[in-house]
This record gives C-alpha cells, structure tokens and sequence, in this order.
C-alpha cells in the first residue's frame, strides 16, 4: 500500500501514477457537487457556457455539506461522501468535457465513468462514508458557493482542504475498478454455496 | 427549571445525531480490531477516529442527518406528542444542526426544516398498561435507505429463498450502503408488516438475538455468511461486511412471503428516553391543531 499527498489542480500524470489500492490525502482545492449540481453542469456544457468554478485538474467531492452560518461567512460541520452512484450519467462528460481529475465519493461509479477515467485520465477515490466529522476537520475555508438556489446541501462548495482523507483510490485510470473485483470474488463465493463447516 | 417535553426532544435528537450507540461503537471498535484487510481496517479506524471527534466537538456524525422517525410504546395522547415532537423536529434542525432533508417530490421544494407531509413520522405501539412512554428517534440516512427492499417471494422456495435474497442484496448493494451495515430484515406478515418489522429489528441491540431460538439461529448464520462475502468496509474488500443481522417475523398469509431487508449504514443513529407521567400530562395540556391530511 503506498500513500501519498497529492496537490490540487491535478495533472494528468499526477493521476495516471495512481492505481488502485494507493492511499492519498488530497490538500488544495476541491469543489463539492452533487445530483442537481451535475445536471445543471451538464446543462451549462450543451449550451456551450462556462460554470463559475474552475474545473480544470479539478477533484469534485460527491458531497451534500452539514453547514452552519457564521459571522465571518460559513462553517462545515460534517462533509462525508454520498453515494456516486447516482451521478453516473453525467460523470464521464464532466471529465471529457471540463478536465476534471479525480472524482472523490462513495461505493463506485459505472462504466460510462470508468472509461472517461482511462480515456482522459481521471481516478475515482473512496472516502469513508458516514465519517462527516473527520473529513470536515480537514477543510479549512470556504473559497466560495455558487447555486446556493439549488438549497444548501444541492449547491457548489468550493473548499480549500488541508489533507483529507484518507481516501482510497477505486477506479483507476488503468481500467482497473475495486469495486468490481470486490462484488465478482462475492458472486463468486454465493454461487459456491454455503461452507461446509 | 425542569426541562418541557420539547426540550427533551431536542436533546434526544441531538444525541441520536452526534452520539453513536454504545453497542454500535463497541460492535465497531471489536470489527476494526479483527479486520484482516489492510484498507478495510484503514477505513475502520477512520470511522472510529470520525465518532470520537464528533463526540468531542458535538457535530453530527453524518452530514445527511437523515429521515426522522419517532416510535412511542406507551400510552400518550397523540396529538399532543406529536405536536411537541414536531417542534422539537424544527428546532432541532437550527440548533444542532441537522441537515434540512425534506423536499416535496412534485417540485423538488425544500421545507428547510425537516418538517414536511409525514415528517416526522410516528409509529405508535399502544400499551395502556404502561405508565410510561418509551420515544425511540431514528435519523435513517438515505444512502442505505436507498438500499432497502421488499421481495414477495413464493412460500414454497422456503428458507433457502430468503438466505440468498439477504447474500444478493449484500452485494448488489456493495459499498452504497455503507458497510459496515446492520441489517433489519422482516419475515411474513403482509408487505406492509414485513417492512416495519425490518425497520424495527434495528431497534434492538447489536448481539442480541430473536427469542425465538430458530430465527436467532438464522441471525447468526446470515452475519456469517455476509462477511464471508469480503464486500468489507465501504465495498472495499475485508472481513466486515455487516456488524449485525437482526431479524423480525410474524405469520404470514399462505400465499405470502414477503421479506423486507432494511440496511443501515454502519452509523445507525438511534435514541430512547423514557418519559415521564409529567411529560405525558404536558401533552394533555397542548392546544389542537389541524389533523394532518392522510391522502
């Protein structure tokens, strides 16, 4: 298992070094989107229009923030990953189309996403799910919000991050999906039937 | 000054929110030391890591606070309970806080604080024997909740049937739901039953077993065999898949047999408190309100 710390924005060579099983920390940069996020982003794509977050060597963060109003602005309470899953139609455009690099999020993506992953270069990266408190603590500023009409939790957060993680990479840009070796060996096992203990 | 019914509501919210339960905790910390897998005990500790801060520093556990059910044993008058637990809802929203969730499914619409058409939700077990009341919160988070399903199976496909249901959905699921998961499942009754009884057996304790000695037989083998899939900890590979498999059942229809499988993501955030013959009377003293519309 190797780890590393990587920087933000990514180049392609920064994520195509990775393969799955690596353990990194992500520090910089990182912009949090979700369902409607990405359906809006898709939408902005067809017509040609840039959205107002940088997303070149971007990492975006499968994420619906806790966050609280403060004076100076706004806290982040607790920021676990949702599940990826459901962003799966628009993922592979949002890599080819705007140079996104790392997709952080939780129980895997399909294949539509995988084959931008290795097309553009681009990983997937599990965070621990449900570990909204940990993962917060590493981020240390709100950079900015866009969309906030979409409700608090559906819009773009855009963060600075000091080593999140630890985050596992999942899907790499070499074809090679984690999850998928993961669920094979299972059916694999169920069709064996039960131990003979 | 004493504490009001709502108040205590609140801070049961708050609990269930930013505490996990001890045996949850325990059943945790006793995987993490046994995981056998390098990533999966690197995620374990994360989580063990993330619940202890959050203990600290008094922020919930997960950002999706979840759906927000309350069950009531006991006698009450309901409208009054329901009325102060509905407050209790709003304001917990702003001072714990908990993720405002509930959206109209027409318009998309946020309600932006957990209140809403059925939100909260009360699941009433009357007992008028009872002098107590015992209000149980659960904040259900969606990630597993979306992992959750009710199979009618044919009666005649037996036990065997409803094993490999539980084994399928495991993987299907993989890491969306979370794993470790706890996993309520519900067998018999009518579909509706079968899907309360599963959402319920998460009520009880991690390690405890159904009284009824063949059911408990069948907890133990079902969280065997799913960690014997090596689904492991977010989906990633390892020996934890599940921290425990709790199973309700009623008689079923002789043409029926439903089998509801609830997962819980490994953050199973449940509360209880027992309230009082003056928190009861309180609720005597509310005022009415409109009936909520059942349609």
């Amino acid at each position: 298992m190797r780890s590393v710390v990587l920087k933000t924005p990514l180049s392609e060579q920064d994520v195509r070094n990775l393969r799955i099983g690596d353990v990194i920390h992500v520090s910089g940069e990182i912009v949090l989107a979700r369902d409607r996020a990405h359906q809006r982003l898709l939408e902005l794509a067809r017509t040609g229009t840039t959205p107002p977050f940088r997303l070149e060597g971007s990492a975006i963060y499968h994420c619906g923030p806790l966050v609280k109003k403060v004076a100076e602005g706004w806290r982040i309470l607790s920021a676990g990953p949702t599940t990826s899953m459901r962003m799966e139609p628009f993922e592979a455009d949002a890599i080819g189309r705007f140079g996104v690099r790392m997709i952080i999020g939780k129980g895997g993506m399909g294949p539509s996403t995988a084959k931008a992953m290795r097309v553009f270069g681009a990983v997937y990266c599990a965070a621990p799910g449900g570990a909204g408190a940990l993962l917060a603590e590493s981020m240390k500023e709100v950079k900015g919000v866009e969309w906030l009409n979409l409700g608090v939790a559906e819009a773009v957060w855009i963060l600075e991050v000091e080593e999140m993680g630890p985050l596992i990479v999942a899907i790499d840009s070499r074809g090679n999906n984690f999850y998928e070796e993961t669920s094979t060996r299972a059916r694999m096992l169920l069709c064996k039937g039960a131990p003979t203990s | 000054m004493t504490e009001s019914l709502e108040d205590k509501a609140v801070r049961l919210i708050r609990t269930a929110a930013i505490q996990l339960p001890d045996d949850v905790k325990d059943a945790l910390k006793k995987a993490c030391s046994r995981e056998e897998s390098e990533n999966g005990k690197l995620t374990l500790e994360a989580l063990l890591k993330s619940v202890d801060l959050s203990e600290q520093e008094g922020t919930p556990i997960c950002q999706d606070t979840g759906s927000i059910v309350f069950y009531v044993r006991g006698a009450c008058p309901m409208r009054g309970l329901e009325e102060a637990l509905s407050k209790a809802t709003a304001r917990a929203t702003v001072e714990v806080p908990l993720r405002a969730n509930m959206v109209d499914p027409f318009t998309g619409e946020n309600t932006g604080d957990n209140l809403g058409q059925f939100s909260p939700f009360f699941i009433w077990e009357s007992n008028p024997h009872r002098n107590s009341v015992e209000l149980t919160v659960v904040l259900k988070g969606a990630g597993s909740d979306n992992q959750t399903t009710l199979s009618m199976l044919n009666p005649t496909e037996g036990i065997d049937a409803i094993e490999n249901l539980v084994l399928n959905r495991v993987v299907e699921a993989g890491g969306k739901s979370c794993p470790p998961t706890i996993i309520g499942i519900g067998i018999g009754g009518s579909s509706d039953v079968a899907v309360l009884l599963s959402k319920k057996a998460l009520l009880r304790r991690i390690g405890s077993r159904n009284p009824n000695p063949r059911v408990a037989e069948l907890e133990r083998y079902l969280l065997e065999r799913v960690n014997s899939t090596g689904i492991g900890p977010m989906g990633l590979g390892g020996t934890t898949t599940s921290l425990g498999v709790n199973v309700g059942w009623a008689h079923r229809h002789i043409a029926s047999l439903p089998v509801a499988v609830t997962m819980s993501c490994w953050a199973l955030r449940r509360a209880s408190i027992t309230l009082s013959g003056s928190d009861i009377s309180e609720t005597k003293k509310s005022r009415r309100r409109e009936a909520v519309s059942d349609t």
